[in-house]
């Protein structure tokens, strides 16, 4: 039972500006609720059993968007945040730290062979000669995709990821559906991303527990040999760096 | 510790939802959390318990339930709490208490692009020890269950891998049961690739591998 109410609950709240159903909306007003009151306990009710005794007869807004704002005004009234400081993470975020870094990345290696044998011995310092690096991106190794190879990264114990290079993490690749079966099932979560492999091609896992952070470098799509370095960076996508897509010669890149 | 977030392998977490507009944030809440973490800089003691650890003990319903920034938040508020420059008084109405004390940012529009570009690396380099396994060597996970942080997820514990590659050494970073950082304990981290079929049986793909990061002492000789 418990099983099937997350089930039915729990994967629609990913989506922040999505509806999430009447039960869904209960149970985080309920649990968001307590969660700021309380310290975790691991001993603590389980409040999915509470929750599912709530009858959900009307819609409650999720109470999260109001609670970070009300945390924001008292931090900034007693002096230690400056809502200018949060202004400029999020315009880093949104704007300077994404993958456009790593697709640049992604298609120096593929126009100089130089570069690209530079890229796969010591990647932090390949990365760092096109000026990206810093939190998250301390220790980078690229992996490369070739006809007998598919790379594939995750991070089962949380969400880690390269962030200079890719930027946050989407929604997805934090999310427990991935995390739990890209590694006992990644041809499954492949073929759910669109990329069927044949038997002959190997399969790479890589799950970022330590210190290292992964960035997949794909197969340079055919018939593109007449395409300048910034035509071949426009075609590659997030989702083919973290290694659930390949690049396509007439795909934009809008992951 | 083995809790809900040491998911790899697990059932039953339903299909993955790909959005097509994947952006860094969906939500002004989303983006509001994120920079307040980033912005609010250091506060409270210095003996900080470890960050991850603080999202894994919350109860399993509540962790596969809660978003990942709210998730941050949560940690946020109850590091806040616990360092005493927050009150559950002020949480309730939103207000700061007009005796609190006032103080000035650490973190500023000036110093935040430098504050974001910081390198935290944990390896030792000033660390020299002699790695004791070798690229190439058999190695098998060993069977440990520690209550509090590891970075050894259950589904390689007890399983026969091999040393792919030594990236050097690094502080070590389990924690005890309280969630601090065990004392000084740098040593080798290894990329150790295990085959599908040991992890998962002979239904798995004969082909495929999966690969960590694992500190020296997380394994043992064949």
């Amino acid at each position: 039972m418990l099983r099937q109410y997350l089930r039915r609950t729990l994967f629609m709240s990913n989506a922040a500006d999505k509806p999430v159903g009447r039960r869904g909306f209960l149970r985080r007003a309920a649990a968001g609720a307590a969660g700021i009151v309380a310290t975790p306990q691991i001993t603590s009710a389980n409040p999915a059993n509470q929750a599912a005794q709530d009858p959900g007869h009307q819609t409650i807004p999720s109470d999260v968007a109001l609670r970070v704002k009300a945390l924001e005004s008292i931090l900034v009234e007693k002096g230690m945040v400056d809502p200018a400081t949060i202004d400029a993470v999020i315009e880093t975020y949104e704007s300077k730290i994404g993958p456009r870094n790593g697709a640049r990345v992604i298609a120096r290696a593929w126009v100089d062979p130089a570069y690209r044998k530079r890229l796969l011995a010591d990647g932090t310092a390949a990365i760092a000669e096109l000026g990206y690096g810093g939190s998250q991106g301390e220790h980078m190794v690229v992996v490369e995709n070739t006809p007998t190879v598919h790379n594939l990264v995750v991070c089962t114990l949380c969400s880690c990821y390269p962030w200079p290079v890719l930027g946050l993490p989407p929604t997805w690749y934090k999310s427990a559906p991935y995390r739990s079966r890209v590694v006992i099932d990644p041809r499954g979560v492949l073929r759910e991303f669109g990329v069927a492999l044949g038997d002959d091609v190997q399969v790479r896992v890589w799950d970022s527990t330590a210190e290292i952070r992964y960035l997949v470098l794909p197969e340079r799509p055919l018939g593109t040999e007449g395409m300048n370095e910034e035509q071949l960076a426009n075609l590659v996508t997030r989702n083919a760096m973290v290694g659930v897509a390949k690049v396509s010669r007439t795909r934009g890149a809008s992951a | 510790m083995n809790g809900i977030h040491d998911m790899g392998g697990m059932h039953g977490m339903g299909p993955i939802e790909v959005r097509e507009d994947e952006r860094p944030f969906h939500a002004d809440w989303e983006a509001r959390a994120w920079g307040l973490i980033r912005a609010i800089g250091p506060f409270g003691s210095t003996r900080r318990r470890n960050f991850r650890y603080e999202h894994e003990i919350l109860p399993p319903a509540q962790y596969l339930q809660m978003q990942y920034y709210e998730r941050f938040i949560k940690v946020l508020v109850d590091r806040l709490l616990e360092a005493k420059v927050l009150t559950q008084a002020e949480l309730n109405s939103g207000r700061a208490d007009p005796a609190s004390p006032r103080v000035t940012p650490r973190v500023t529009p000036a110093n935040i692009a430098e504050q974001l570009a910081r390198r935290r690396s944990l390896r030792r380099d000033d660390v020299r020890i002699r790695s004791k396994f070798k690229v190439g060597q058999r190695v098998r996970a060993r069977n440990i269950n520690p209550i509090g942080h590891t970075r050894l997820p259950r589904y390689m514990r007890g399983h026969l891998g091999t040393i792919v590659s030594d990236h050097g050494v690094f502080d070590f970073q389990d924690t005890d049961a309280q969630g601090y950082t065990l004392p000084d304990r740098p040593q080798h981290v290894y990329t150790v690739s295990f085959t599908a079929r040991e992890l998962w049986g002979d239904a798995a793909n004969p082909r495929d591998t999966m690969h960590a990061e694992l500190w020296e002492e997380y394994l043992e000789n064949t």
